[in-house]
């Protein structure tokens, strides 16, 4: 295949023809409201952040930096996960109709011309070189391609990165100005711009593939060679050494991804839904890994192919499947190339135009009399010139830095200069969201502070070692002065110049807006902007929008001013979408109020800046001022608003709660009427079964005078029993209800624990000889006392020891009785070898009706309330009773009354 | 041919009242304390009537009655549910399992006596 410069030129043509047939597709999708950008196209758009410079550049900075070129990715990554931060830009902007960077500073310091076109004159000189670098690495790849075929890159006596700048510029006008959009959004250049994505990432990738696997034995192969050779092994080191330069490295790429001009444009002004943010945070990051994969074996495969032949690393990309005989594939590259630089070109010419249209040349246009005399007439079509020679202006800007610095810097270098002249706007914006006190005043003396500083430390030094200026200032310092060199100010050497000028530039930006901040005093416009922005989430804008603005308008004027700057179709559009919002069918008939006005002037502030939007309405009303007291006052009553509402949430909640703990009271209540229900069951099923022998037998009896003696007798002591039996139950019942209710009679005296133990062995003695069981105790011959209710705790043993001789086996059973101290109580301990119970009987046995010892096995003989009973009266003594036991290892059943005080 | 009972209570003194109550009407009467020997007692014994406990150890009588429903060969086997328990939703379960009939502790013995008879058709 021949590589000619019109195989080159034709291929270029037909791919920037089909990213234009996406832009045009998603235009015509959103004129017909159904937008394409969904989170996915949106987090590929971001990736306008992979310039040429991430396509050509990494692998060159890789060469020389090693893992270094990767800080560049590391910062946009961190910078994505303050969600909360990129959100509340977007939130902000879309409630003051923010166009660019440029306008979101000025905005929120009072609309003022003066911040906006700072602002703007800062991203322009400070995104020059990066367009520029854009230049270079397109000329370069295409000389790269040229060379290799022998041709030549001219035509018509114009060197090949002129064309290039040209066909960009154009490409571009064509892309972003085909018409004045009320937010300028873009949704064709979005999804172009997430196409072009794509197509880099598959070019970079395919390219990595071919090399590591193609040329080389896979990345295993690769790093291997690497690390044999000395020069290359120190690649694949991270050097401790350079931590500043990273930490300072990830900052400002961090910042970038936000403050460049073109970011700013696609993460905030383009963002049409909130959430989109979210997929962002994970799917960039994704992407920027992926695309990063083979940086590092591309430079190794690089330097270990070419090894000094003086090869441009920056062209590797190209070079090696060139010198492999792949040309596809390294046209692929190019495409991809081509691709990633189209795509930074469009957006940031377009994000600059705007705010070169807006904060720099409308403002003279306004003032100047030639505007006046054309009165009336509809100013779009010229809004739109302006853009169009701005966006030419910029990038032939970019050119002639191309032709004056563009030689001396490798890739990389040039754009970190972008990139620290973007992180000044840092300190404004973030202090302009969080900070109400920020003042304009301070934001102006920051940016200029960091700017000069970035100027004298960065962009003039790159200028000089080009050899267009002096380079004095640099190596002896300004009038000879040497704590004024430009890269060691104040004798601060040893960091390299990127974090040089970051640390000074930073200093001085943020010190003078800090400062200066504090003692200045903002206007009336200023401090309720302030507060627009910061409680963006919060302020109740209807309602303090109409009482920040008094004055009177005319609706015919207003009317004629957007008609003129949104042109007549887009204005009459706007205004009848409006007046059907307020429930109108003619927008003839709208009152021009507050409310209007304010509507009037956000529309204004979409096509040509809040500042310019404000000094129009301002020339059209007679507005009267409000005085900065007036304006707080009226914030503040905003904020008293808040304040009650917030009290009347906090009543709601209360009720809330309220009403919560009722339903848990009643639910508790109905718990306790369901187990009142049981219980009651259960009493009931206790005492009828007694009563069903004892019916039974009678009845027999009685009706049968003939049964013999023996039965007789037998059924009469049933009978007896049965009886006994009941009256028990009943008893113990009683007995229940009593301590539950409170009502159970107590009396209250030393009791001799020991002695108590003692009487309640001898009275059932008799028990446990008849069944055979050994009952033995150690008691202490006297004590120890408590004050409690002997018979009452007669009761609780008399309970536990005749517990204990039912469970164990007839003959072999045996039970032990002991009788101690333990710690400020009497501990009473009843064990025995029965059979023992499972961790959940030793609960459940406490309980009424929940008789213990397998009940599944044997019915034991009990009403099931002796041990509820126990515990209550132990519990009333303030001690506890609790079982311990395991199946198969007998129970102990242990209770514990407090001594008296005295005696502890 | 004298029709055959078996009496299933965990109360000795219920099964002992029982057991004459039934003997005294000329039944051939047999005994289980517990569910699982009341299923046992039904294979060998093979009664034309069971007076089946409901609250027993190893298995409620609901239980054994629907093991007791469950086996076709067992289907003429008559089955009277004893409670304690009288309320309503147990005689519904009882009955819904497949009870002939339930009975609510203390029964008239007279009663008890007519009924099972009647059933049996004796």
């Amino acid at each position: 295949m021949v590589l000619s410069g019109w195989l080159i030129a034709l291929l270029s043509a037909a791919y920037l023809a089909v990213l234009f047939a996406v832009a045009r597709f998603g235009d015509a999708r959103a004129d017909a409201g159904k937008s394409i950008i969904s989170a996915n196209v949106y987090a590929l758009s971001l990736a306008v952040y992979c310039t040429s410079w991430t396509f050509y550049g990494s692998v060159g900075r890789a060469t020389s930096g090693g893992l270094s070129f990767l800080t560049i990715y590391l910062g946009p990554t961190l910078m994505l996960l303050f969600v909360g931060v990129i959100v509340k830009m977007i939130r902000i902007s879309k409630a003051q109709r923010i166009t660019s960077i440029a306008d979101f500073i000025a905005s929120r310091y009072g609309k003022s011309q003066l911040l906006a076109g700072m602002v703007t004159v800062i991203a322009v000189i400070g995104v020059v070189p990066y367009i520029a670098l854009q230049l270079k690495a397109m000329a370069a790849s295409v000389d790269v391609l040229l060379n290799h075929s022998g041709s030549k890159g001219e035509w018509l006596g114009l060197d090949s990165t002129f064309l290039i700048a040209v066909i960009l510029a154009l490409f571009s006008i064509l892309f972003g100005t085909r018409h004045l959009d009320a937010t300028e959004r873009h949704e064709g250049m979005v999804a172009a711009v997430a196409f072009e994505s794509v197509v880099k990432l598959i070019a970079f990738m395919a390219v990595g593939i071919f090399v590591t696997y193609g040329l080389f034995g896979g990345l295993g192969d690769l790093f291997q060679r690497a690390v044999t050779e000395a020069d290359l092994g120190r690649l694949l080191e991270l050097e401790s050494g350079r931590a500043g330069t990273w930490t300072s490295l990830i900052l400002l790429s961090g910042l970038a991804i936000v403050f460049l001009p073109r970011q700013f444009q696609i993460i905030v002004v383009e963002n049409v839904d909130e959430s989109h943010v979210k997929r962002a945070v994970w799917l960039f990051p994704l992407y920027l890994l992926l695309i990063n994969i083979f940086v590092l074996p591309l430079a190794l495969g690089g330097l270990l192919h070419f090894g000094g032949e003086g090869v441009n690393p920056d062209t590797f990309v190209l070079t090696l499947p060139l010198a492999h005989g792949a040309e596809a594939l390294a046209l692929l590259a190019f495409i991809g190339g081509l691709s990633a630089a189209t795509g930074m070109v469009i957006v940031e010419t377009i994000a600059l135009s705007t705010m070169v249209c807006n904060d720099l040349v409308m403002p003279l246009l306004l003032r100047s009399a030639w505007l006046r005399a054309q009165h009336r007439q509809d100013l779009s079509g010229l809004l739109i010139g302006i853009r169009r020679v701005a966006i030419a202006m910029i990038v032939l800007l970019g050119y002639v830095y191309f032709r004056a610095a563009g030689e001396a810097y490798a890739l990389v270098g040039i754009g970190l200069i972008s990139f620290a002249a973007v992180a000044q706007f840092a300190p404004a914006m973030f202090g302009g969201m969080y900070w109400k006190q920020a003042t304009r005043a301070g934001a102006v003396a920051g940016l200029s502070a960091g700017f000069l500083v970035w100027l004298y430390t960065l962009l003039l030094p790159s200028f000089a070692k080009s050899g267009w200026i002096s380079s004095g200032f640099v190596e002896q310092g300004l009038f000879g002065l040497p704590w004024l060199k430009a890269q060691a100010l104040f004798g601060l050497s040893g960091l390299d110049e990127i974090s040089h000028c970051l640390w000074w530039s930073m200093l001085a930006n943020l010190g003078a807006y800090i400062a200066v901040s504090l003692n200045s005093r903002p206007d009336a416009v200023e401090a309720s902007q302030a507060e627009r922005f910061v409680d963006v989430f919060r302020f109740d804008r209807h309602k303090a929008e109409t009482r920040l603005w008094r004055g009177k308008a005319s609706l015919d004027a207003l009317v004629s001013l957007l008609e003129r700057f949104l042109g007549t179709a887009r204005a009459r559009q706007q205004l009848a979408a409006y007046a059907q919002g307020k429930g109108l069918a003619d927008w003839r008939k709208l009152p021009a109020d507050a409310e209007f006005v304010h509507f009037a002037e956000a529309e204004l502030a979409g096509a040509i800046g809040s500042a310019s939007a404000r000094v129009m309405v301002a020339s059209v009303a007679q507005e009267e001022d409000l005085g900065l007291e007036e304006v707080l006052d009226i914030l503040d009553e905003a904020t008293q608003i808040r304040a009650y509402s917030r009290e009347l949430e906090a009543k709601r909640q209360e009720l809330e709660a309220a009403t919560s703990e009722l339903r848990e009271a009643n639910e508790r209540l109905r718990e306790v009427d369901r187990m009142k229900d049981d219980f009651i069951s259960t009493v009931t099923h206790e005492l009828r079964t007694p009563l069903t022998s004892i019916r039974a037998l009678s009845e027999m009896l009685h009706e049968d005078p003939r049964i013999e003696l023996a039965s007789r007798t037998r059924f009469l002591g049933i009978i007896v029993s049965e009886a006994e039996r009941l009256t028990r139950l009943i008893n113990q019942i009683l007995d229940m209800a009593k301590l539950e209710s409170g009502r159970a009679e107590w009396t209250s005296g030393a009791v001799d624990l020991g002695e108590v133990a003692r009487e309640t062995m001898d009275s059932l003695g008799q028990l446990f000889r008849d069944k055979g069981v050994a009952l033995s105790s150690d008691i202490p011959a006297r004590g120890p006392v408590v004050q409690a209710d002997h018979d009452r705790l007669t009761q609780v043993l008399i309970n536990l020891l005749s517990n204990a001789v039912k469970f164990v086996p007839g003959g072999s059973g045996k039970v032990h009785v002991r009788v101690g101290i333990d710690g400020g109580s009497v501990r009473v301990e009843v064990a025995d070898n029965g059979p023992g119970l499972t961790a959940e009987e030793c609960g459940v046995i406490f309980e009424k009706f929940r008789q213990g010892g397998n009940t599944l096995t044997d019915k034991p003989k009990g009403t099931g309330l002796g041990l509820p009973i126990s515990r209550q009266i132990i519990e009333y003594f303030g001690g506890k009773l609790w079982v311990e036991s395991r199946p198969g290892e007998g129970a102990n059943f242990i209770f514990t009354v407090p001594l008296p005080a005295s005696e502890e | 041919m004298t029709k055959k009972i078996l009496i299933v209570d965990d109360e000795p003194n219920i099964v002992i009242s029982l057991e004459f109550l039934m003997k005294k009407e000329g039944f051939d009467v047999a005994v289980a304390s517990d569910g699982e020997e009341a299923l046992a007692k039904v294979a060998s014994f093979e009664p034309d009537l069971v007076l089946l406990d409901v609250m027993m150890p190893k298995k409620s009588g609901f239980e054994v009655c629907e093991a007791l429903r469950a086996d076709p060969a067992r289907a003429g086997l008559l089955v009277v549910m004893l409670t304690a328990k009288g309320r309503e939703t147990e005689v519904a379960k009882g009955l819904a399992i497949g009870a002939d009939a339930y009975v609510t502790k203390p029964f008239s013995t007279k009663d008890l006596v007519t009924r099972v008879k009647g059933m049996l058709g004796v």
